[in-house]
């Protein structure tokens, strides 16, 4: 029986070929009449017909098809029913489309757009659009002729069928700035404005996408949206209504989007009602279990993205329909019940769980990233912990990384630092992720170690045994400056209050080099983590005798270069450190230059420098340590005591009890 | 101090004083605002038989309970040192189940001492002195912790905590029976509360001193859009009755609705039309043409007004019909009298001099569009007294269907033709929209020919009964109401029988012999009340010197021609043994009392299923 079978579908399969091969002949036909039917017949033989549409293509149906379309003596019927025939053949496979792609197919119908007739334009914009939507074609081809655009732009009053096609080739070909700034220009927001309150749903809801598109994170087109009006009504408005609880789900969610970006980026205040009683909640709908999954995984990461920023917004979100515990959801596929029942169904699910675990993620991450409480909600809720250490070691880089997101926002609690990570021993999935993983993933893993390295964190002794100095130290001389601050801000905090043992660890596996190296970095927050390091490095007086030289002239550089309060603050604070530790009170009393400086900085006009300018000079008079009184007499010598004693007028109290406290050293 | 006297206020509106607060033009337009926002939330709620809630009730409460504003401010009064001092209140009615989806929502003026309030919804006799949600058939949600109660003092974690100048809302659906609280406009998800006893009540508790509370039941906008989620409910239920599964059924629906499109057509005599219908579908027709042609001609005279020849044709062409029944041959004759009033029947019509139809023979019919005309609350009773309107639905659904159509009218006083009274014309196969135009006019202009004029006049009503049905018994007060407005105008022309001293003599005899024929039915089947009310109507006529313009006036009117035409087509058919009304008017009565009955059974979905979302 089964050779049987194989003997008839391999006949069927000659006969197809052979009546392909028939089709493609009778395009060559020196008869234009004999030419039209055969193309017709050719349509009505590869409608819903894969097979067939593969044969023809491999046949070589396509260029032929194109010269007939493109051909000016062809009639007008002919050429139409060419790129109807063409637009069913890329309805196939991806393949079909490569194969149109590599025929030159997309000039060939753009220059077709440029007949007059509109059954022929409509038709060869059904193909482009069938063709541009396709992930394989490259969406450039849009751009390539500056002229296609405004062409596009002007067909959109043409018919339904022009709008939908093209605000359809307009939402998908939008991808990249440059694409929002040439549409925005052509002026795509007036053209396709209008269409939001078209009859017809097909080109309201392309329009719609075409706005999500333009929007998002482009505050130019942002700031125009909210200025525009469709039918004397506000845009905001129009899209609140796509967004009511009648309105079918794609629509709802798109303009949910739509409003969301226009928010991100500026142009519609995160308290104005649309948001707060519109948006939030419609895309806390979207994830909602009746909702399909692709639109829990949207409205999740749109919902995410939408109150980032804002803690108002994560406040109302984390307790508008229990959307903490309906996110516990999303970890639940593929569900057992729905593997045993339907085998189509599990296909479903296990295609969506990737997508669905990064989604929930990258929300938890969003609601707990400000308030205490969420984040408490959060970690309470259902195996969250575990859903979260097994998450950081997927395979899908894509949940690696937004559960290491989820962690670092949950990081910023010193509750959670001190329970539930360290209960749960996220530090050694973090350490393992940190071994080998991408830029954005090392990002995000560092900063949540910066976090768990803090001194409260019982997760900092087992992690310095573990050996993360080195990585630290790697990761300081990485090119992406994310990834150094992160390292020498870890390492910033390791210092912090360590023991001698793990400082000296410290600058030994960093080396003095790199840490000079790190002094000059052009970004201002390595250069202040830098110093951070350098201050807790040498705090409880620190041994200068193996770098006291070097460290003194970056010190003096620093002073003396074009940096922020914050900076010199830090570097002062250094100064004082230096001064507080006995062979390092040499090298500052020996640098006359570096006293003139101390001075300047306790007249400076910002009281913090003054402050750290003054501990300085407090520590180096300090009675009771070896050779005071000869540094209290310089240093009296050099005025030091008048400018002390003008200071204990100062207005500040903290200055003013500081050189108060100075001062009695001189008394005493 | 405002508490006070608003409290003094209510007081005296419950004592009768409400002359009082109705001359409040404020408290008048809450109330305007409150009626108007219930009655589009809650379309479906009879509140002659469900009342809705609307304040606080005084007498459903704790002694610890202080009302004021109108009942609808709640305060606390009582020591507040633990929770044997916690009282509630209920609001005045229980929710309907025609509600579907209720909601009201709770505004936290005051969290007094500890903001021990409770929002929520309990059944009648349910302890007072508790929270609600403590008890059996009682549910609340919590202040103070944010837990929900679900009939148990141990309440669950829910949402967050509430207090001073937060607004707590409480939604019902009663559709799947589940229960939600908002706060501030945001939805809290479903309270795990599991199964909801019917009639529950609106109830707020409090428990320490200086908690106060103010409701809104609908007198101010809601913070949460409510109308946005019964929006989506009403999308599902729609969506539900569209995708109702018919499976292997297609081709035996089809058949049924081709039937009662045909057998409609054919009840009214719709002849031309029907016989097309039935070429296009190939259907058969039960009744034989000339048969509904016969009555088609019949309907014709009585909506005439020229009853005598009605009755005349019917007696020759139904030979018995008449005097089988008595009751239908007197209502005949009653009409054919007024008729006379009117001067439009023909035993009265050939002495006059003009031709009867250019002058009034149609008075008012012609001259009105119901589908501009004006909403007139005050009209919806007098269309009761008409049990039996051609085009309306089953008799026991007179009421509803009146106010249903209340809503989407608008007063305009265009003339056009009245099509639910002149529904029956052989022209009426042709194309419809085309005659439109010109039988708004024809009636005035031209005057030559009966049936030319009858036949233009009547054509465009087949396309407007057969798509809007009911609006037959709606139309027809429309019309009364305009006609009394157009009266003025128009009646100076109108006489007694047309004017004519030999006419009334005629008339004066008929109504003799109807006297007569009262009579002989009294002595014959006993004393009817009816008849007699119908004959005293009909000779009150003459007792005024203008009866187009006096209290019996109405019977003058074409339209109530139409009660009697209906009676007299359905009693031929009944005679030939044919369905006495066509099987779409009862289909729809039967849907219409199906929905009234799922109010009654407590089946929330009713209020998004009404039959009138469904006519176009």
């Amino acid at each position: 029986v089964m050779r049987y079978d194989f003997v008839l579908s391999f006949v069927t399969m000659q006969e197809v070929t052979a009546t392909s091969r028939h089709y493609v002949d009778r395009l060559f036909d020196p008869d234009p009449q004999n030419v039209l039917q055969g193309v017709i017949d050719m349509k009505n033989a590869v409608i819903g017909n894969n097979r067939q549409k593969a044969n023809l293509i491999v046949l070589g149906a396509v260029p032929r098809l194109l010269y007939l379309l493109q051909q000016s003596s062809s009639s007008l019927e002919l050429r139409t029913e060419c790129a109807v025939v063409l637009g069913s053949l890329a309805m196939g496979t991806e393949n079909n489309i490569k194969s149109l792609v590599d025929c030159h197919i997309i000039p060939a119908l753009l220059q077709g757009l440029l007949c007059s007739d509109l059954i022929f334009i409509e038709a060869c914009l059904r193909c482009l659009r069938t063709v541009f939507i396709s992930p394989v074609t490259p969406v450039q081809l849009l751009y390539t002729d500056p002229t296609v655009i405004p062409h596009l732009m002007s067909l959109l009053s043409l018919s339904q069928h022009t709008q939908e096609y093209i605000t359809q080739i307009f939402a998908h070909c939008c991808k990249t700035p440059e694409h929002q700034t040439v549409l925005f220009n052509h002026g795509a927001i007036q053209n396709i404005a209008p269409l939001l309150i078209s009859p017809s749903y097909k080109v309201r809801m392309q329009a719609l996408k075409c706005f999500s598109v333009l929007a998002y994170e482009n505050a130019q087109v942002s700031m125009t949206l909210v200025n525009v009006l469709v039918d004397g009504e506000q845009l905001s408005q129009v899209f609140v209504r796509m967004m009511q609880r009648d309105k079918p789900i794609e629509m709802q969610l798109t303009a949910a989007k739509c409003l969301t970006y226009m928010c991100r980026a500026g142009a519609i205040r995160t308290d104005d009602n649309c948001i707060v009683l519109k948006t939030l909640p419609c895309l806390v709908r979207m994830c909602s279990k009746e909702r399909l999954l692709e639109e829990r995984v949207e409205g999740a990461e749109t919902l995410a993205y939408l109150m980032e920023p804002d803690i108002e917004l994560q406040r109302i979100a984390s307790v508008t329909d229990h959307l903490v515990s309906m996110l516990a959801d999303y970890f639940k596929y593929p569900s057992s019940v729905s593997a045993i029942t339907d085998i189509k169904r599990l296909d479903h699910d296990l295609k969506h769980a990737h997508e669905l675990r990064q989604a929930a993620f990258k929300l938890y991450a969003s609601l707990g990233s400000n308030d205490e409480d969420i984040r408490k909600k959060i970690t309470e809720t259902e195996n969250m912990m575990d859903r979260i250490v097994s998450g950081l070691s997927e395979s899908s880089i894509k949940v690696r990384l937004a559960a290491v997101r989820c962690l670092h926002s949950l990081s910023r609690s010193v509750q959670q630092l001190r329970t539930s990570f360290h209960d749960h021993a996220v530090w050694k999935p973090l350490m393992k992720l940190l071994q080998n993983a991408p830029d954005e993933v090392l990002v995000m893993a560092s900063s949540t170690l910066c976090n768990l390295l803090l001194e409260f964190s019982p997760s900092k002794e087992p992690i310095l045994e573990s050996g993360v100095i080195e990585l630290l130290c790697s990761l300081t001389q990485s090119d992406s400056p994310a990834l150094r601050v992160n390292g020498i801000w870890a390492l910033m905090n390791m210092a912090f209050q360590a023991d001698q043992k793990v400082k000296v660890e410290i600058v030994q596996a960093l080396g003095t080099e790199q840490l000079f190296r790190l002094l000059s970095d052009p970004d201002t927050n390595v250069l202040m983590k830098t110093l951070g390091l350098l201050r807790n490095l040498l705090s409880t007086r620190p041994d200068m005798s193996s770098h006291g030289k070097q460290i003194m002239q970056a010190v003096t550089l620093i002073l003396e270069g074009e940096h922020s309060i914050e900076v010199k603050e830090q570097t002062l604070c250094i100064l004082a450190n230096i001064a507080d530790g006995n062979t390092a009170k040499e090298l500052i009393m020996t640098n006359d230059d570096m006293l003139q400086k101390i001075k300047y900085y306790m007249g400076h006009s910002n009281v913090k420098l003054q402050l750290a300018a003054t501990f300085c000079i407090s520590n180096l008079i300090w009675n009771e340590e070896d050779g005071s009184q000869e540094r209290q007499d310089k240093l009296r010598e050099m005025g030091f005591v008048d400018i002390l004693h003008k200071l204990t007028q100062a207005s500040d109290p903290n200055l003013c009890d500081r050189a108060k406290k100075a001062m009695q050293q001189y008394l005493a | 101090m405002q508490c006070n006297i608003c409290s003094v206020l209510s007081k005296m509106a419950e004592l009768g004083a409400g002359s009082l607060l109705t001359g409040d033009p404020a408290f008048n337009y809450q109330e305007h605002e409150l009626n108007e926002r219930l009655k589009r939330l809650y379309p479906a709620v009879n509140e002659e038989e469900t009342p809705l809630p609307r304040s606080w009730s005084p007498k459903d409460k704790y002694s610890y309970i202080g009302l004021s504003q109108n009942n609808l401010r709640v305060h606390y009064k009582g020591h507040g040192k633990n929770h044997k001092d916690a009282a509630s209140v209920r609001a005045t009615h229980p929710i309907p189940a025609a509600c579907g989806i209720y909601y009201f929502e709770v505004k936290i003026v005051s969290k007094g001492r500890d903001g021990y309030m409770g929002i929520g919804l309990s059944a009648q006799g349910v302890n007072m002195n508790r929270l609600p949600g403590w008890d059996k058939h009682s549910y609340g949600y919590h202040g103070d912790d944010g837990h929900s109660f679900c009939s148990s003092g141990t309440g669950q974690p829910y949402g967050p905590t509430f207090t001073t100048g937060d607004v707590i809302g409480c939604c019902v659906n009663l559709i799947n029976n589940t229960c939600f609280y908002t706060k501030n406009g945001h939805t809290l998800s479903f309270c795990p509360c599991l199964s909801f006893q019917p009639n529950l009540y609106p109830t707020v508790g409090l428990q320490t001193p200086g908690e106060i509370v103010d409701a809104n039941f609908g007198q101010q906008p809601f913070v949460f859009d409510i109308e946005d989620y019964m929006s989506e409910w009403r999308a599902k239920i729609h969506s539900m009755i569209a995708r109702f599964p018919i499976g292997e059924r297609l081709g035996d629906w089809q058949a049924v609705l081709q039937n009662m499109v045909s057998s409609y057509l054919v009840h009214h005599g719709y002849c031309a039309t029907a016989m097309t219908f039935a070429r296009a579908t190939e259907t058969m027709i039960q009744e034989d043409q000339t048969s509904i042609k016969n009555r088609q001609r019949i309907q014709k005279l009585v909506l005439a007004g020229r009853v005598g020849e009605a009755i005349d044709a019917t007696q020759q062409l139904y030979p018995g019909l008449l005097e089988h029944d008595p009751n239908l041959l007197f209502m005949l004759k009653c009409r054919q009298f007024v008729e006379m009033v009117n001067g439009t029947d023909s035993e009265v019509r050939c002495f006059s001099a003009r031709s009867p139809k250019s002058q009034d023979s149609y008075p008012g019919s012609p001259n009105l569009s119901p589908r501009h005309g004006a909403t007139n609350a005050h009209l919806h009773n007098t269309g009761a007294d008409s049990p039996t309107c051609s085009n309306g639905v089953t008799p026991t659904n007179k009421n509803k269907s009146h106010n249903k159509y209340t809503g989407v009218s608008s007063a305009s006083s265009s003339p056009s033709s009245s099509p639910s009274s002149v529904n029956y014309s052989e022209s009426n196969s042709t194309d419809s929209t085309k005659s439109q135009p010109h039988s708004a006019t024809s009636n005035q202009e031209t005057s030559d020919s009966e049936m030319e004029i009858e036949a233009e006049h009547y054509s465009n009503g087949v396309t407007e009964s057969s798509t809007r049905i009911m609006n037959g018994t709606y139309k027809h007060q429309e019309i009364l109401q305009a006609d009394d407005n157009s009266v003025d105008d128009s009646c100076s022309s109108r006489q007694l029988c047309g004017g004519n001293q030999a006419a009334t003599e005629r008339m004066i005899q008929f109504g003799r012999e109807l006297q007569a024929l009262s009579e002989q039915l009294c002595r014959q089947y006993g004393k009817n009340a009816t008849h007699k009310k119908m004959l005293q109507d009909a000779f009150s006529l003459l007792a005024y010197s203008d009866p187009w313009n006096c209290p019996v006036g109405q019977q003058l009117d074409p339209m109530q021609r139409e009660a009697i035409c209906s009676a007299l087509n359905s009693a031929i058919l009944e005679s030939q043994n044919l369905p006495k009304q066509p099987p779409l008017m009862l289909a729809l009565g039967q849907a219409t009392e199906c929905v009234q009955l799922m109010a009654k059974v407590r089946s929330g979905s009713c209020s998004f299923a009404r039959v009138d979302n469904f006519l176009h």
